[in-house]
Parts: C-alpha cells; structure tokens; sequence
C-alpha cells in the first residue's frame, strides 16, 4: 500500500508542505532580531487556545489561532511599551497561558493522548477543513511576506535607521508578530505545539551558514524546512512515531550538519 | 528655502535628570557640512535625537525643513547612518541587499522597485566604489569597505540630509580618513546637507565647512580654523 493511498496522509502532505515553507520564512526575521524563542512563548498561548476550543467545543485550531495572534502582538506591544522590562511581561503572558490551558483541558476533561496530538503533531487528525484553513493562512502569510519583504528587511538590517527614514517600524513589528502567532497555529497539528518553533529557526540558522545572501537564506530555509517536513512525515508514518520529533531531528540534523560544512570550509 | 535643521532656544531633561541640554541655537542652512562634536555625556546624542524628531524638547523647537521634527512628514528626505556597532543581522546580507533597504522609505512600504530604483542603487554603490563587491556579503568586507557600504545605503534614498551617528567608531584610521575624504566628494558631488556627530573631530574636520562643539550647550560654532586649540579634542573641553 503507497503512503498516498490514505486520505489523512494525503492532508498530512499537503499541510506539511505548507508548514514547511511558512515556518522558516517568518521565522527568518524572527532569528535576525533576535526573537528567536518568541514561538516557543506563542506556543504556550496556543495551548491556551486548544483548551478553550475543547472546553466551548468549537474549533481548536481556530481558537488557538486567536489565542496564538493576540498572544504575539500583545508580546510585540509590550516589548515596545516597556523594552527590556517587557520580557517579564512575556513571562506573564506565556506562563499564564500555558497555566490556562491545564486547567482549562482539566476542566473539559480532555486530559487524554487526543491532547498529545497537538502537543506533539499527528499525521491522523489533519481533516480537510483543517487544511482548508491552514492552506489560505498559509498563502496568506506567504503573500504578507512577499509583499512587505523589502520593509522587514530593512527594518531588520537596521530597525532605527528605518524609523527615522520613515518606516513604519511598530507596525511591521506587530505585522511579524502576528504572522508568528498564526505560524505557530496553522503548524501544531503536524508539528506540535511544544516543538513548533524549532522549525522556524533551526532550517534559517543552517541556511544561513551556507547561503550567500538574505534572499537564498530565506529560500534555502524554506527548502530544509519543507524537506524536513515531507521526509519527517514518511518517517513517522513508516515508523509510527510522532511527526513533530521525526520532523525537528531531521532539521537538526540539517544544523549540524551545515555548521560543520561551515567550519570545514573556512578551516 | 527653509532651513534644514532649526533648533530655537531647546532645553532638554530626561525624567528626574539633571538638564542635558540648555537654551541650544542651531541652524543649519540646506547644503551645508558640519560635524558636531563633544565629549562623552555632552548631550551631543540627545541633541541628535531632537534633530530626528525622536525626542521632544521640554523648550524651544525643534524644526526639520521648516517642520516640527516629531512630526515631520517627509522622513524619507533623511540619510541616516547609525553607529557602526549596532548595523547588521546574523544571516549573510550582499552590498546590493544592504544598500537597496536604503530605498525602502524612499520608494514606499509595498511598491515594488522598478528600473529607476534599481538605477540609483546601482549609482549608489558605483559612488562608493564598490561595485565589485555589490554581491559580495557585507560581513566579509573590511571595516572600511562596509562603512562605504552603508553610505551607500544613505544615498539610496537620495536623501536631501545625510546624518552620521559615530559613523567609524572602531574603523582604523587609514579608514577613517578615507571615509572622510569620501564625505567630502559626496558633498561636493551632491550638494546634500551632511551632519557629521562624533565624539572627536578627526579626520573630518580638514572637510567640514563648519564645526559645532557641544558640552550642555554650543560651546563653539564656526569655521574649523577658528576652534580654540585646546578643544580640537573635545574630551578636553572644561567648563
């Protein structure tokens, strides 16, 4: 039997293949500025949004995108409010977030293996209006990037330089930030929630060491992510292993791997 | 035609602080080049702040172009080059990218570049003379060569005021003059105002037409070949 004759592997595909291209993409301006573990945070929110979804028993991927978005442009306001005094507040937010969904799911009753599928991804949940959802999310946030591309570099390259030419530079930040949120929503059900951000920066730190240039950085990570993806997915599915740890080792693997080409290469 | 930089009678305290500016008067006139100097903890980087409109004067006014800073709608006319230390990301940038992010404001946030664009940024490393290097990235350039990188990014905007924040701070000197010598032709080239703000004078200050020492206040304003001897470095400046 192939591993495309079943519909669910057939919908984990196609949304793993946009989680894969996405992930990197936002988390490429996300590592630049040094944000690196903000997905992790975001993640945390998610959670939130998952329980909610179960205890009001509606859609958990759409309840973990509200929660997700609003939990990152919070995040995104606070560190502009309050600069460095903003990373406790990001404390606050994620642990109360994460606190939230506990009780929230204890409350649901939903303290199961059905919660270890967003936590850890699943190649047997993605339903088709799922990857409805994440493939117009998807291609929307492609299309955000594309379109502001110049602006987020720039601001990245040199965030007050920008500023005082006229960018405008908060709005930016919280348009990243809100891409972010809803990354981190459309990848938990292939990825999982807790693992989620290791896919928006490890493929950018192992394209950055080989790529030449900010725009093959970006589309080398692109390429490491969707291939960590597709092949962590036929990995878990012969294996019967949960996707999301197949998925992050195999990008792991890709950083190693390129740091020490890097090493290598400059002797 | 108004006057690029008007400061009239601003004082300036951060909350709870003692005063870091006081009464300070400066104009200057559209295509003019001037370095502005002081010691560290003069007030010069507050002063700049309040010449970009990102801070606000508790007195007095600040003007860009005949408009208050803060609120000064044509931001895009501003070249602006921070201190070195804090240029840069992680991942590899080419000249090209790093001097086209300069024509961003200019261009507007989503409109794509067209042949014009491009045209000026190609322009705009030619003039610095690196067009060799244009797709070379900017972390394996040398101090100097990524400096001129950045001036470039500057001009892509082609910009009617230039503004440089410490702009060699940790370049070596041969660097530094030659960085220099370049503002010079830029400013004879372009006739764009340039604002030169360093903790020293230096190499700059043989191609400036003007000298501004700070310290709380204007110390001096004037030709360079009238700076009191002492203060030719300005960490000697006493009160």
């Amino acid at each position: 039997m192939s591993i495309f004759d079943a519909d669910f592997m057939r919908l984990a595909f196609a949304t793993g293949a946009v989680v894969g291209v996405l992930a990197p993409a936002v988390g490429f301006f996300l590592v630049q500025r040094r944000m690196s573990l903000i997905g992790d945070g975001i993640g945390h929110a998610a959670f939130a949004g998952v329980a909610a979804g179960y205890l009001f028993d509606v859609s958990p991927v759409a309840a973990a995108l509200v929660a997700a978005v609003s939990a990152a442009v919070g995040v995104e306001w606070l560190r502009g409010r309050y600069g460095t005094a903003g990373d406790q507040a990001l404390a606050l937010i994620f642990y109360t977030g994460i606190a939230a969904g506990v009780v929230m799911i204890s409350a649901a009753g939903a303290l199961n293996a059905n919660l270890f599928t967003f936590l850890f991804g699943s190649i047997l949940t993605v339903t088709g209006s799922d990857f409805a959802l994440i493939a117009s999310l998807g291609a929307v946030g492609l299309a955000l990037l594309a379109l502001f591309y110049r602006a987020l570099v720039a601001v990245s390259l040199d965030a007050e330089g920008a500023r005082v030419t006229g960018l405008p530079v908060t709005w930016l930040n919280v348009l990243l930030a809100a891409m972010a949120g809803v990354t981190v929503a459309v990848s938990m059900r292939i990825v999982g929630i807790l693992l989620i951000a290791a896919l928006m920066v490890l493929p950018v730190i192992a394209a950055g060491r080989l790529a030449g240039s900010i725009r093959s950085t970006i589309g080398l990570s692109m390429a490491i992510g969707l291939v960590s993806v597709l092949v962590g997915l036929t990995i878990s599915y012969y294996a019967d292993l949960a996707p999301g740890g197949a998925i992050v080792l195999l990008a792991a693997a890709f950083t190693v791997a390129s740091v020490t080409a890097a090493e290598l290469r400059r002797g | 035609m108004p006057l690029a930089i008007d400061l009239q009678g601003v004082s300036f305290a951060y909350p709870g602080g003692p005063p870091v500016l006081s009464d300070v008067n400066l104009r200057i006139e559209s295509g003019e080049f001037v370095t502005i100097a002081g010691p560290n903890g003069g007030g010069k980087t507050t002063l700049l702040r309040i010449i970009l409109g990102l801070e606000a004067p508790q007195r007095g006014r600040a003007l860009l172009f005949g408009e208050p800073a803060e609120s000064f709608a044509e931001r895009f006319r501003i070249g602006y080059l921070a201190q070195r230390t804090v240029l840069g990301i992680d991942a590899p940038a080419t000249v090209r990218e790093v001097v086209s992010a300069g024509r961003v404001a200019r261009r507007g946030v989503v409109r794509p570049f067209g042949g014009r664009d491009r045209e000026v940024i190609g322009a705009a490393i030619e003039r610095v003379g690196l067009t060799e290097l244009a797709g070379r990235p900017i972390q394996r350039l040398s101090g100097g060569q990524q400096q001129r990188a950045y001036i470039a990014k500057a001009l892509a905007g082609e910009p009617d005021l230039v503004i440089l924040d410490e702009p060699t701070a940790g370049v070596d000197v041969d660097a530094q003059e030659a960085f220099a010598a370049l503002l010079g032709e830029l400013h004879r080239e372009l006739g764009a105002t340039i604002v030169y703000v360093s903790h020293e004078f230096g190499a700059i200050e043989r191609f400036v037409e003007r000298v501004i020492l700070v310290r709380g206040t204007i110390l001096f304003d004037g030709p360079p070949a009238d700076l009191p001897a002492p203060w030719h470095d300005p960490s000697h400046v006493h009160l």
